[in-house]
């Protein structure tokens, strides 16, 4: 599917004139059942499409939340190999779901690029996020990943002006992700207007639908900007509640899952909402 | 600094996209880009820029001690037995380490950028030390992150910060030391783009950086070319220098890759290369991407980059400079390895012999031309970078030595 897969969710959303929720977990956090109880619960909770960080020893654009998540699942010995394992049993139960993973290049470069794209890909991985990998190094993996149609996000940020967008625009497919600060997940909270600005004027450029992340921790925060995006990405606020039930071991405790999965609820009902209460 | 480019040349790279063969590159966060091409920018009109240059040079020259002297360490020569061995003395350097080269002439860019506030990691504290001190004397405020695990081991590093006005930002992170203090130093950058300037203390990160610091350290080489023509009429037969990121090591190498001179570079073994306490990237690691750039890391098969360890803080960093990888893999520079136990001992055998204490970095070069040198000949003519003093290390050594000071 890849590719297909993300463009006909942004189809549906269009035709239901709403945003969609994106909800981001790190992939075996707190360990790899718990983290797939979770993965397999955010359809219904609400998700309209899923990132999956791979975890990382090294989060360089990631706040301190995100960076426990990695922390947590490496320490549970989770790997790449398992992230894409627990997207093969998501889809055993789901088809529709985009799933996006997000994390840092390293350890796709050494799964090795090829058979990375084939492995993801055949087990149901739609799109990528590599946050260090900017177009200048885009024939590391976005080429390769357009000719596989495999979805390769481009990020876009409060210092990407109209000349920096065409080169982000150049191979990105799947959505324009714009990163709401300047500065790591799950920090300060960004200003509604500038946000809105960039978009309007990023719309000017793309038709490419357009979503919104970092810094966005509430049902009533993600509702403000569903208004104007094409979907609101949360990821620290939930992430937290998963460092907030966990014991001593960094093992879940009882009910995690639910937990989760009631806040996501929370947020899509938020985001789902989120125009009507204009019109009304 | 304005060399034309030749074919068939070593000293080329890197390449505009920043590639020493397949390493380099620029692997940062979109929100960094435009930052890093306007730094790349700025430096490539600095460095042509004969009024930089000079400003650049005249600090070197009046504020930090340059040119320094390359000095003919007999005693040590005799004793080895074989070759004429010369020390290029950057330990007198002004904070007592190579380190502030590049810092000067970072802080000149970062003042022709109109950044007002810099940022920077460190190890050591050597080059935290230099950042602190170059921001004193240019009046920008200046934050350090520091392993909290190398505050402990470098107290008196952390204080002389104190008294320069920096501010030194424990980093708990991670395994606590070098590579998360650049995560760390990275994180800043990303949420305060307009104000600041991260001053990397070694040549890795994303390009224009390992190019831009070799090229402010390459005075060491540069210097020690011109004296040891004048004092040998000829060049040498091989340089030896430690390498953690490399920037002393490639600053005194550059000058000399297009000539017919045997280089050494010499990586942290730890507790040794087979095992899993070691610092050596290129002989215990393997080619990945980490802190903006491709080069040599230490890491498990799912790319998760591992603790290094070494005795040296400053050579306690999982990867090597871009440029050093390359230069291995072509086979122009033979990467070799010291342990702990080799460099405390050179520690000892070089304060012993010459008077000068070496920094722990500097004594795994040391450890190496004490292999190396017996069997070579009396007229074989080595230089060694002896990149800084160990003042900072007694503690360390003392500990080491199981004694109490």
């Amino acid at each position: 599917m890849g590719l297909s897969r993300i463009e006909k969710r942004f189809e549906e959303l269009k035709s239901q004139n709403r945003a969609g929720l994106v909800t981001f977990i790190t992939a075996g956090d707190p360990e790899y059942d718990v983290s797939l109880n979770i993965l397999k619960g955010l359809p219904k909770a609400g998700a309209d499409i899923i990132e999956l960080g791979m975890p990382f020893s090294d989060p360089m654009a990631d706040g301190p939340a995100i960076q426990a998540a990695s922390i947590r699942a490496l320490n549970h010995k989770m790997t790449l190999k398992k992230t894409i394992e627990m997207v093969r049993e998501f889809r055993k139960i789901d088809d529709a779901t985009p799933i996006i993973l997000m994390g840092y290049y390293n350890p796709i470069y050494i799964y090795g690029v090829d058979r990375f794209l084939h492995d993801g890909l055949e087990a149901g991985i739609d799109g990528l996020i590599i946050v260090d990998l900017p177009p200048e190094e885009d024939s590391e993996l976005a080429i390769p990943a357009k000719a596989a149609d495999m979805a390769m996000i481009h990020l876009a940020t409060p210092t990407t002006d109209q000349k920096r967008l065409v080169k982000i625009l150049e191979n990105g497919t799947g959505f324009l992700y714009y990163v709401t600060i300047a500065g790591i997940t799950g920090t300060q909270k960004p200003d509604l207007v500038p946000v809105k600005n960039a978009l309007a004027n990023f719309r000017k450029q793309t038709n490419i639908p357009i979503a919104v992340g970092f810094g966005i921790k509430s049902h009533q925060d993600a509702a403000q900007f569903a208004i104007f995006a094409d979907a609101v990405v949360v990821g620290s606020a939930i992430v937290d509640i998963i460092a907030q039930n966990i014991d001593q071991e960094g093992l879940a405790k009882s009910p995690l899952e639910s937990k989760v999965l009631s806040f996501v609820s929370e947020l899509a009902h938020g985001v789902k909402n989120a125009r009507k209460n204009i019109e009304d | 600094m304005m060399d034309k480019k030749k074919a068939n040349s070593y000293r080329n790279g890197p390449d505009d996209q920043g590639h020493f063969g397949i390493y380099g590159g620029r692997y940062v966060a979109e929100t960094l880009m435009p930052l890093i091409l306007e730094v790349e920018k700025t430096y490539n009109q600095a460095k042509n820029d004969p009024a930089f240059q000079q400003e650049f040079h005249h600090l070197l020259n009046e504020y930090v001690g340059r040119p320094n002297p390359l000095y003919y360490a007999k005693r040590m020569s005799e004793n080895l037995g074989g070759a004429k061995i010369y020390f290029k003395r950057e330990e007198l350097n002004h904070t007592g380490a190579h380190k502030i080269n590049n810092c000067i002439g970072q802080i000149l860019l970062a003042r022709r950028m109109g950044k007002t506030r810099i940022i920077a990691e460190t190890g050591a504290g050597q080059h935290g030390v230099a950042t602190a001190t170059v921001c004193a004397l240019f009046g920008m405020s200046c934050v350090v992150y520091m392993g909290a695990k190398d505050i402990e081991r470098q107290k008196p590093n952390v204080f002389r910060m104190n008294l320069l006005g920096a501010k030194v930002v424990p980093v708990t992170s991670g395994s606590q030391s070098l590579k998360d203090s650049m995560n760390e130093a990275m994180r800043d950058w990303v949420a305060n783009v307009d104000d600041t300037y991260y001053i990397i203390g070694t040549v890795a990160g994303p390009h224009p950086y390992p190019e831009m610091v070799r090229d402010f350290q390459r005075v060491i080489g540069d210097e020690a070319r011109a004296q040891i023509l004048q004092k040998e009429g000829r060049l040498p037969d091989s340089l030896v220098a430690c390498v953690g990121g490399g920037s002393n090591a490639i600053g005194l190498f550059h000058p000399f890759l297009d000539d017919d001179v045997k280089i050494y570079g010499v990586e942290a073994a730890g507790h040794g290369v087979d095992t899993d306490k070691n610092a050596a990237s290129i002989a215990g690691g393997a080619p990945g991407v980490l802190h903006g750039n491709r080069t040599y890391l230490l890491m498990d098969d799912d790319g998760q980059i591992l603790e290094a360890h070494s005795i040296s803080a400053g050579l306690d960093y999982p990867g090597i400079g871009p440029e050093h990888s390359h230069l291995n893999d072509i086979g122009r520079v033979k990467y070799v390895s010291i342990t702990d136990k080799q460099a405390l001992e050179a520690f000892k055998f070089c304060t012993e012999m010459e008077g000068i204490i070496p920094a722990l970095e500097s004594a795994h070069a040391i450890a190496y031309v004490m292999q190396l040198a017996p069997s070579l000949a009396k007229d074989h003519i080595m230089i060694m970078g002896l990149s800084g003093r160990g003042d900072k290390d007694i503690f360390t050594v003392a500990k080491a030595l199981g004694q109490d000071i």
